[in-house]
């Protein structure tokens, strides 16, 4: 449905670089061409200061808001749009489809031109730090030469903050949210089941499934669903589902599904799989894996160190149990050691890791009362 | 906001604060001080607050704030980052002030703390007529109201200072009516209903 808080009809837009040197990679490998899909909403303004890139978490995809032609809803249209967080009568907002995933954007579904055929696992391995990179070649050719700020939830988050670290000079803020400064280990159990979920799918054959027919749907749904419970907590299960029955008064006795937590599940695994490609969900949660700022920086501090004038949003929620207010906080004190101008909030919520999605009332006041300062502390005027 | 509508205890806290000054305010509250001192001082200022309210209210008045404890607030700050570190009507509610006041003075050059003074000759009448447990000056706060205050007098923390060895550089005492007593030595325990000390 059209309403005038829309950003109304988008068109997804791609982009392709690195025909003839391929882009470098964190494991030493190339890739190239690379394309993007990505969308714009809003206008750039005459001083290109105005610009505002959205990533995305794990399964998202560039349609962050407004309408595609046949009428599916933005992901975070809740924030986008004009008179919202990220007011599109303001800012410029960019968001793109990161690399290695399946809507749009060169991945391991893609064809590979040495081959003529899916890359499958024949795709390199790739970092977030590489997804940025490939990130910045859409934003050179935008013409941006200094995003007024780079925002994420979850995994979207850790492209925020890569972002920063990786070019400082082209940033002015970023937004990280729900996220962290590197994957601990039960997020990497996490993706691990996962994973292991595909692999046990006799249709995964190692990758190679393309030209099958069948695909390796039922280990992407588990994997799904395994995501979708560290999604929620505790309190909003009980509050979406309690121990409600689904389609029946009473229990079956058998193995059908009895409780309405159960078909949310099924639901959201299925769905999952007319739109993921299972290769994709193994390369991205790898990528998350991987993701420690630390790491060959020798702290967090360090890793920070060209960011001290840059500007920080951070925000965590307290019943977040994937990415936990602790994560955050870590990142708030390596960036207040190193002068950032860093604000921090720990959101009273009960959305688990869904609340940056979900708590759009006070996100949408953090947000565009930060961006305001952003604004005013770098004397950009909105056109 | 003018100096005119600031609170009187805030009003003589920004007075001692020069132009261009580094500032950290720690449990800033609704960011009122911060926002004045950047108007009319142009300070570079940074909060730390524990409330999650007066966080997004801070955020909408502009302002760089960090949600947390005062321990976990000021640990991450290097030493003598700040001009002036503040502590504005926070002193009784704090779990451990000596740490505090001593970390303060490790990020900042000088610190401004200013409390409401339960020995004020009000507060000492009202336990002996009444037999109730004074409410400091401008606290209106019960005894069993939240947050748990410690009440303290303007001798208990200069004796503080002393056996602590933290100098004060400074103190200002309003009294009633928020006018600024004149620094007498005597009796200034009886008619202080809220002090200010720079302490370094």
């Amino acid at each position: 449905m059209e309403n005038e808080n829309s950003t109304g009809i988008v068109e997804r837009q791609q982009f392709t670089f690195a025909h003839d040197a391929p882009m470098q990679l964190d494991s030493g490998e190339t890739l190239g061409p690379i394309t993007l899909a990505y969308e714009t909403y809003g206008r750039l303004d005459a001083a290109r200061a105005n610009a505002i890139l959205i990533c995305h978490a794990l399964s998202g995809d560039a349609h962050a808001a407004g309408l595609t032609p046949d009428g599916k809803i933005g992901w975070w249209d809740d924030c986008i749009g004009p008179g919202k967080a990220f007011d599109t009568d303001k800012y410029f907002v960019v968001c793109s489809n990161v690399i290695g995933g399946c809507q749009g954007s060169t991945g391991p579904s893609s064809i590979n031109p040495q081959t003529g055929k899916p890359y499958a696992l024949g795709f390199p391995v790739i970092t977030i730090a590489d997804i940025v990179r490939a990130q910045r070649h859409l934003i050179d050719h935008l013409g941006i030469e200094k995003l007024l700020a780079v925002v994420g939830g979850s995994m979207g988050g850790m492209q925020a903050l890569q972002w920063t670290v990786s070019y400082p000079d082209r940033v002015r803020a970023a937004l990280p949210l729900a996220t962290t400064a590197r994957h601990s280990p039960m997020l990497i159990a996490f993706s691990e089941v996962g994973r292991q979920a595909i692999y046990a799918d006799p249709n995964w054959r190692k990758g190679e499934y393309y030209d099958n027919g069948a695909r390796p749907n039922t280990g992407l749904a588990l994997a799904r669903m395994i995501g979708h419970i560290t999604y929620l907590s505790e309190a909003s299960m009980h509050h979406k589902f309690g121990r409600r029955l689904e389609a029946r008064e009473h229990f079956g006795y058998d193995f059908g599904t009895d409780f309405a937590v159960e078909s949310y599940l099924h639901y959201k695994g299925n769905r999952f799989t007319e739109r993921f490609d299972a290769n994709s969900y193994l390369y991205i949660t790898k990528a998350m894996d991987y993701f420690d700022l630390a790491n060959g920086n020798g702290s967090l501090a360090h890793a920070f160190e060209k960011c001290a004038s840059l500007m920080y949003l951070v925000v965590s929620f307290t019943s977040d149990w994937l990415y936990p207010p602790y994560h955050s906080k870590e990142m708030v004190s390596a960036l207040t050691a190193i002068g950032a101008d860093v604000t921090y909030c720990n959101l009273q919520s009960t959305w688990g890791h869904d609340a940056f999605l979900l708590e759009v009332e006070t996100m949408t006041r953090l947000i565009s009362d930060f961006l305001d300062r952003v604004v005013a502390q770098h004397g950009i005027g909105s056109r | 906001m003018s100096a005119q509508n600031l609170r009187a205890d805030l009003r003589a806290l920004a007075a001692l604060i020069q132009p261009g000054e580094k500032v950290l305010d720690l449990g800033c509250g609704d960011g009122t001080l911060l926002r004045y001192l950047i108007d009319a001082r142009q300070i570079v200022g940074r909060g730390v607050e524990l409330a999650e309210r007066d966080v997004l209210a801070c955020v909408g008045k502009g302002l760089s704030v960090r949600q947390g404890n005062l321990d976990e607030g000021l640990r991450d700050y290097p030493d003598q980052s700040f001009d002036t570190v503040i502590l504005s009507q926070t002193l009784p509610y704090l779990d451990n002030p000596a740490f505090i006041l001593c970390e303060m003075l490790r990020v900042g050059q000088r610190a401004l703390v200013s409390f409401a003074n339960w020995g004020h000759w009000r507060c000492r009448l009202a336990l002996l007529f009444t037999g109730r447990t004074p409410r400091a000056p401008g606290l209106p706060q019960a005894w069993h109201a939240s947050p748990r205050a410690r009440p303290l007098t303007v001798r208990d923390f200069i004796e503080f200072c002393a056996r602590d060895k933290i100098a004060i550089t400074r103190s200002i005492y309003l009294g009633e009516s928020d006018r600024a007593l004149r620094a007498a030595r005597l009796g200034e325990n009886l008619r202080v209903a809220v002090a200010i000390f720079e302490v370094r």
